[in-house]
């Protein structure tokens, strides 16, 4: 029978890899339904159907059609509460919270600049897009800034949210594993002592892992 | 000990919560912060929010900063009060309205408060506007109407044919966005036009849009 979960787009998509790092996380299975980014698919009127902004991911799940992968992350953790890991999104409220303010701190300060850094770094060369050296250089200052937060803050506690680690940790991968890995970028996380401390211990995990795999068979 | 919200009547990421709150019915105080003096900056606010922004709520022990983290936490801590703006009770409308939210928070805010710091903060700051910047974020923001348009002649709000907390948030930096000379693209969308209207003149809406004197009328 098959899984009625479906993810649309490429591993390697920074914003596709967050939804499987959390399907992943929680042992929800899940098809994966490839999208021809290089040919345009995801901008064509078939695609907009599912995802209005002609972007990737979109996902699907019994009837439910839904797009924007933090939204998508969300939902998982609340239909399969049950499943995986338990607290991955908090197991009360007062918890779910704590989360959600490092998701959107995610979301708000450290996503736009890594964002930028990752397509001018990794993403532009491969595209032959000329990369622009200052705005790598604005993004730098911005994400440096953003990073002597959390060193402060995983000086406090283990992860982000507190002592478990929780969706606010796990939206940070995509973005950090190109940084570190093909982007020349790993001294801006490995350099701060508890930032580097918490890179290597969520980047470490299974659920992670089978990602990185995935994205580089290409999946 | 009741809730308490620290801001400025005059902030949208404030007033977001504001709205929130008063949609609830949930009272609250506001505990105003002096940005301008720095007050965010100093040692005892950034134990509150160590990125140093504004708003911050205070609930008991619980303290928390991000305005969409802390309307998430009212919404659902008073779900059965006031409006239903997650609608927990249908799992198909409760994942759509999580959709919008993100819609709102990755494509229209982006989009739109570059515009209106040009617009009304920079020559506050003696800064001229960067015109380039504004048609990029016009250009931006144009789109993102050109999807609302097309999602609001399906549905009366954007999650679906009830308002939500996805609208809401959508409140304070339009309210700004229509005093400025742009206002047609809102008003050149008649989906977006009459979606506008409807949520902006909620009462809860109409309660914080009074502390929204920020911008001097010329």
């Amino acid at each position: 029978m098959a899984t009625p979960v479906k993810v649309y787009g490429p591993a390697m998509s920074t914003a596709v890899s967050r939804v499987l790092a959390c399907l992943l996380e929680k042992n929800v299975d899940f098809q994966l339904v490839p999208v021809h980014l290089a040919k345009g698919e995801h901008k064509k009127p078939d695609f907009r159907k599912i995802q209005p902004f002609g972007q990737v991911p979109a996902f699907e799940d019994e009837g439910i059609s839904l797009f924007e992968s933090r939204a998508i992350c969300r939902y998982i953790c609340e239909k399969y509460t049950d499943k995986g890991n338990k607290g991955l999104y908090g197991t009360n409220p007062v918890a779910r919270a704590s989360i959600d303010q490092w998701l959107e701190a995610e979301g708000q300060s450290f996503n736009p600049p890594s964002s930028v850094l990752v397509f001018q770094l990794a993403f532009a060369p491969r595209m032959k897009v000329k990369q622009d050296q200052v705005v790598i250089k604005q993004n730098e200052e911005k994400l440096s800034k953003v990073l002597g937060i959390y060193e402060k803050r995983l000086g406090e506690t283990r992860f982000l949210a507190g002592d478990e680690f929780s969706l606010a940790d796990l939206s940070h991968l995509p973005n950090t594993q190109y940084l570190v890995t093909t982007s020349g970028r790993g001294e801006m996380f490995t350099s701060k002592k508890n930032v580097g401390r918490w890179w290597n211990e969520i980047s470490s995990r299974q659920s992670w892992k089978k990602v990185v795999d995935m994205q580089n068979k290409g999946a | 000990m009741g809730l308490k919200l620290y801001g400025l009547p005059m902030s949208t990421n404030t007033t977001r919560v504001m709205a929130c709150l008063h949609e609830k019915g949930v009272d609250f105080e506001l505990v105003p912060v002096d940005l301008f003096g720095g007050e965010n900056r100093q040692p005892s606010f950034l134990a509150k929010n160590p990125l140093g922004r504004i708003p911050v709520l205070e609930d008991g022990d619980l303290t928390l900063f991000e305005s969409r983290a802390i309307t998430a936490y009212v919404a659902e801590k008073f779900k059965e009060t006031g409006t239903d703006l997650l609608r927990l009770q249908n799992p198909k409308e409760a994942a759509l309205v999580k959709v919008w939210l993100e819609v709102e928070s990755h494509h229209f805010d982006p989009a739109i408060t570059p515009i209106m710091f040009e617009h009304f903060v920079a020559p506050i700051l003696g800064k001229t506007p960067d015109q380039a910047a504004i048609d990029a974020s016009l250009e931006k923001l144009g789109k993102v109407f050109d999807v609302y348009e097309s999602k609001l002649s399906c549905t009366k709000y954007l999650a679906g044919d009830f308002f939500s907390l996805a609208d809401l948030h959508h409140h304070a930096c339009t309210h700004y966005f229509m005093k400025t000379p742009w206002a047609s693209f809102v008003n050149d969308r008649p989906n977006v036009k009459a979606w506008w209207e409807g949520i902006s003149s909620r009462p809860a809406f109409m309660k914080v849009a009074e502390g929204m004197t920020f911008v001097e009328k010329k």
